[in-house]
């Protein structure tokens, strides 16, 4: 069990030079860009850019190889299942029926469902590297800052600070219980059966959650007595001012956005490319 | 003191706060397999719905929105959006109950009991049979047929998860309490 959250490493390059305003903003344009879209072509543009800017912003692999084996598992998963479920959705999607070969009755490969599931698997292999860049290489203390001034209630952004704050501490009281109590003689491998593992979890867990509880009431009136809350806004330490490379990404970012959604209104008058009719 | 539904003093805040890294952790690391491969029980509901009773709604959103989101991103490197507000939906609509509880005043009768798991069981029906399919079919454009499959699987371990866990959490809790009026003066 890793006791941080991210592995945030400070570099100096173009991308951690960026704001997390900047930051936040390009990871839902291009995001929702790729979500919104069916159409391979702009989806694999903004696949080759996020494996660019991943390179750019100097990540090392040993950062993320946890993660991409979690999401090619995921990826390959879903593959599969999408097929077993329903082999004939792309045939249903695009209106036409162009058989590769087939394997039962039920099971057909036809062109169309290779597109569709091609499509899905390359639109969320593309989402993936965005997501880890936003989030190595933003500062952890930035976050709820770039939250606030994209219009967040800066309460909210608070409690989202409060648990990327409060994150490795509660792992460490985790560990602590957790070891505490096998000393005790408490099983928690799969040798035991269910019901037994559910009770010795709860061992773990009702300690760490009243714990928790206390700490709540302690943290809270630090606060109060602090005046937090008082006033509508607040001004946050960790927040970068803007300067050119951050809106000159912004803006580019948008017309991303912008022109995959003018691809689907525009050219192919739907969410779907059919390069079949 | 009466208790308001969307009150959001700073004592919600922390605990928003807090419940989301402990949801986060319990998300990651605290799961039981129930020997189905590939499903198992999530205890983070428990917790989440735990907190969605003792906090109130907007709590009880922002903790499993927040602890979802951030344990997708970390393990994937992305969040499934549809699969995150579903979530944050599950325990908002839980943290309706809270008014009518009386927890923190050592109160849990078998009445309230029945309250909560009432609202949780509706609350993860809606969630994962209806909401979370429908944005997987919006938003991500998948198959209906797995999507609700996946959905009925989900809604079900979910249930068992805030039903035993919360109610138990609940119980537990309203233990430690010093009940109102539970003081008195000797003669």
């Amino acid at each position: 069990m890793k006791n941080k959250l991210f592995d945030y490493v400070e570099r100096d390059n173009f991308i951690f030079r960026l704001s997390g305003l900047t930051k936040i903003i390009c990871f839902f344009c291009l995001t929702f860009a790729v979500m919104l879209s069916y159409d391979i072509r702009p989806i694999l543009c903004v696949f080759v850019f996020s494996f660019v800017v991943l390179h750019i912003s100097e990540i090392k692999l040993s950062q993320i190889r946890l993660m991409l084996y979690y999401t090619m598992v995921f990826l390959l998963l879903n593959f599969i299942l999408t097929f077993l479920f329903s082999p004939q959705y792309g045939v249903q999607i695009y209106g036409t029926k162009h058989v590769l070969f087939q394997i039962t009755e039920r099971y057909v490969v036809t062109q169309e469902q290779l597109l569709y599931q091609i499509t899905k698997l390359v639109k969320y292999a593309s989402v993936i590297p965005l997501g880890m860049l936003f989030l190595l290489t933003t500062n952890p203390s930035e976050f709820a800052a770039s939250l606030s001034s994209i219009g967040v209630s800066y309460k909210a952004s608070y409690a989202l600070a409060l648990t990327l704050r409060y994150f490795p501490d509660m792992i460490r009281d985790y560990n602590d219980i957790a070891l505490a109590q096998q000393s005790r003689g408490l099983d928690l491998s799969k040798k035991e059966k269910l019901g037994v593992r559910l009770k010795n979890i709860m061992n773990i867990c009702v300690p760490l959650i009243f714990s928790t509880m206390d700490r709540i009431e302690v943290i809270s009136n630090a606060m109060d007595l602090r005046g937090f809350g008082k006033h509508k806004k607040r001004t946050w330490y960790a927040k970068k001012p803007l300067r050119k490379a951050d809106y000159l990404s912004m803006l580019f970012c948008a017309a991303v956005f912008a022109l995959t959604i003018c691809i689907s209104v525009f050219i192919n008058h739907s969410r779907f490319w059919n390069p079949f009719i | 003191m009466k208790k308001k539904l969307f009150e959001f003093k700073t004592k919600t805040i922390v605990a928003t706060g807090l419940g989301a890294a402990l949801f986060t952790l319990l998300f990651m690391y605290v799961k039981i397999p129930t020997g189905i491969p590939e499903t198992q029980i999530q205890t983070a509901y428990g917790v989440g719905a735990f907190f969605a009773a003792m906090f109130g709604p907007i709590c009880g959103g922002l903790i499993a929105f927040i602890g979802h989101f951030l344990s997708d991103s970390v393990q994937y490197g992305s969040a499934w959006m549809s699969w995150v507000i579903a979530s944050g939906f599950t325990c908002f609509i839980i943290g309706l109950v809270y008014p009518k509880l009386k927890v923190d005043e050592g109160i849990f009768t078998g009445k309230d009991m029945i309250l909560f798991n009432v609202y949780q069981i509706i609350a993860n029906a809606i969630a994962w049979i209806i909401i979370a399919p429908v944005l997987d079919i919006v938003i991500y454009a998948e198959s209906p047929s797995l999507v609700f499959t996946q959905g009925v699987v989900a809604a079900i371990s979910n249930a068992v998860s805030a039903g035993v866990i919360g109610t138990i959490l609940l119980k537990l809790y309203s233990g430690t309490r010093a009940s109102k009026g539970s003081l008195s003066k000797e003669d």
